[in-house]
């Protein structure tokens, strides 16, 4: 597999990452009922490059493993092979990740006051030195996301689900990252609100030259936000390439089928080829291409064989036997 | 010269008691005749024990006040009883209403400190058990399960034997009411062990704990800082109920003669020291330690119910 031909920096190059979870039965169920043991692969063999103060967006029904990866990059889980390179930021360090959660209800301590939550990185990772340097910084972190000083004093559940999502993203802005992994951070919003919190991270990106990984299984919020797109697939990336060629002329038959989801205006009653079946359990993939059972022209070909990864003429890659170049 | 809008924005004065006042719970307090009654029954009880010395007419520990010529004297409502022996007095001439009292505080004291020491022992092993998995937690786990598996009295019963005669024997006397706390604590703490643990689990997986790892917060700061509090709800209804419990216990446990000596008697040891003379018709040498024992653990018992209640919006 190749890494990504472009002359773009880029911010964190991945590559063959691998992670498999043990979902065994407990060691006595297994000698008693003679289970094997079992293991599911989350993410396997997947390499993308997110472009410095770019945007790449990770995109695939749920269970394919895009969050996985989201945790992986940010060091919550160890993947099991691969590597993953952050470039260097301003500090010569290597760039620091923080995290956006997809879940605005769990992702504040119910306990914690607002101030306390957004302050925890800054003392955490001792970014200020004095009280009133950290009280200062909460402010003005809270004024970024367009929240007023006194909303430090409330506790979380006083905030609706869009003004919680602003509180999570100053928490995360508040450890001064580079890079920044956003996990489906507007799937739990109404469509007016999401607009709003979208709105407000591409005006962060522009204002602190953010890098962003932003994960969504929403094509449309996708589309607005990012730079390059990767379609996963149980656990693989089939697609991978810039937003305009890839919405433009999708290759994979599993990228035209998640086109076709996204609701048209002009055109409602439009033709549809709709997905049969569901996405396979990844505790026993398809032989060959994990997308074949369910692909409109999958071949014999498909369903022995695993595609390799191909990049395309226009710099897209792709994981299909059948996507020609052209 | 610019208005004074921003400065005079509302300041919201978000003191301690004006939230305590304002919360649900203080709401549900004063809605509840039950919780309010047993609340002020309750604040008698312990007023009166930790204040012991200035109600009670005599200090029953002290042998030079008792007089023996006065010994099983009735209720002073009864013919022949006499000022200031209110409640009678014992076979060694105790005033009843002195040593009712002074055992409250005894049986008060073992009580919280049991408590205190088992939720200690049950909420460290359930954090620890709940976060870090694995091994450790089907170790704590299946000791949990062990202690439940024997009687609570039977540990208790144990504990105390055991313990005792590892203590010199000039120890035992002063010894006794620690020993009774370790006894109870260790046949009490699994409840508190699961509550956590399950607890802890839920809250573990939560997104604001990974935005914790993420900043690499020590494991020691995560459970204390972000998990604990999160736990604390249902640990502290279990904690207000065992009160009762533990105090039932200690009580059993005097009656059957391994807990508090004659010499400072908790109101397990008056019960047993007066069921002997219950068929020579000294009847208020039991009967009035009874009464207070009721009185003390249904107390309890009404307000950990309503606690619950309270803390938990699904049983309303």
């Amino acid at each position: 597999m190749t890494a990504m031909t472009s002359q773009e920096t880029s911010a964190l190059s991945v590559s063959r990452l691998v992670k498999t979870f043990d979902v065994s039965a407990p060691w006595l169920n297994r000698v008693v009922e003679r289970k094997p043991r079992q293991f599911l692969q989350a993410v396997s063999d997947i390499s993308f490059d997110v472009p410095l103060g770019g945007c790449l967006s990770l995109v695939g029904e749920s269970g394919c493993g895009k969050s996985t990866v989201a945790r992986l990059v940010t060091g919550l889980y160890r993947p099991n092979g691969g590597e993953m390179r952050f470039a260097p930021g301003h500090d010569g360090k290597p760039l620091s990740a923080q995290m956006i959660f997809q879940d605005p209800y769990a992702s504040l301590n119910p306990r914690w006051r607002v101030k306390n939550i957004v302050a925890e990185p800054i003392r955490e990772l001792k970014l200020r030195k004095t009280r009133a340097e950290i009280d200062d910084r909460v402010v003005e972190l809270l004024k970024t996301v367009g929240l007023s000083a006194s909303d430090g004093e409330k506790f979380p559940h006083e905030f609706s689900g869009g003004q919680r999502q602003r509180i999570s993203i100053a928490r995360a802005l508040a450890g001064e990252p580079e890079f920044l992994v956003c996990d489906e951070p507007t799937s739990a919003l109404d469509v007016s609100v999401q607009a709003q919190v979208l709105n407000l991270m591409r005006r962060l990106q522009d204002q602190f030259g953010l890098t962003y990984l932003f994960i969504s299984h929403d094509m449309s919020v996708v589309r607005h936000m990012s730079d390059r797109i990767a379609v996963m697939y149980l656990g693989r990336i089939v697609e991978e390439g810039k937003t305009e060629a890839l919405f433009a002329r999708p290759r994979h038959p599993y990228t035209q089928l998640l086109l076709q989801t996204i609701p048209n205006i002009e055109k409602p009653h439009r033709d549809r080829v709709v997905a049969g079946g569901e996405v396979p359990s990844p505790l026993k993939p398809p032989s060959g291409c994990p997308f074949h059972p369910r692909c409109p022209i999958a071949t014999a070909r498909c369903s022995a064989e695993l595609p390799e990864v191909r990049t395309l003429a226009n710099g897209t890659r792709v994981a299909c036997h059948l996507a020609e170049d052209a | 010269m610019t208005t004074d809008i921003a400065k005079t924005a509302p300041a919201k004065p978000s003191s301690a008691l004006r939230r305590w006042l304002d919360s649900d719970i203080w709401w549900s307090f004063t809605h509840s005749k039950a919780a309010m009654l047993a609340a002020a029954i309750f604040a008698i009880l312990i007023v009166t024990a930790v204040f012991a010395p200035w109600f009670a007419p005599q200090n029953p520990y002290d042998a030079a006040q008792l007089d023996m010529w006065k010994a099983e004297l009735p209720p002073v409502w009864q013919e022949g009883g006499e000022w200031p022996y209110l409640l009678g007095t014992d076979t060694q001439g105790r005033d009843m209403l002195s040593a009712i009292l002074y055992g409250t505080r005894i049986s008060m004291i073992i009580g919280l400190a049991s408590v205190a020491l088992s939720l200690l022992i049950g909420m460290t092993a359930g954090l620890v058990a709940g976060f870090f998995g694995g091994f450790i937690e089907n170790i704590l786990m299946r000791i949990g399960d062990i202690t439940l598996s024997i009687p609570t009295i039977l540990i208790a019963i144990l504990v105390s034997t055991v313990v005792r005669q590892l203590l010199p024997s000039d120890l035992r006397e002063i010894g006794a009411s620690a020993v009774l706390v370790l006894a109870i604590a260790l046949s009490s703490w699994v409840q508190y062990a699961r509550t956590v643990r399950a607890q802890t689990i839920v809250e573990r997986s939560k997104e604001y704990v990974q935005a914790a790892r993420l900043l690499k917060v020590p494991a020691r700061r995560i459970l204390a800082r972000h998990i604990l509090p999160n736990t604390l709800t249902p640990v502290l209804v279990a904690a207000t109920l065992n009160f009762g419990m533990a105090i039932l216990t200690e009580a059993t446990l005097s009656f059957l003669g391994i807990g508090m000596p004659p010499g400072q008697p908790s109101l397990g040891t008056l019960i047993r020291i007066g069921n002997q003379f219950l068929f020579s018709g000294s009847w208020w040498i039991v009967l009035f330690p009874v009464i207070q024992l009721c009185l003390l653990v249904v107390v309890v018992n009404v307000l950990g119910d309503w606690l619950r209640d309270v803390l938990n919006p699904k049983l309303r």
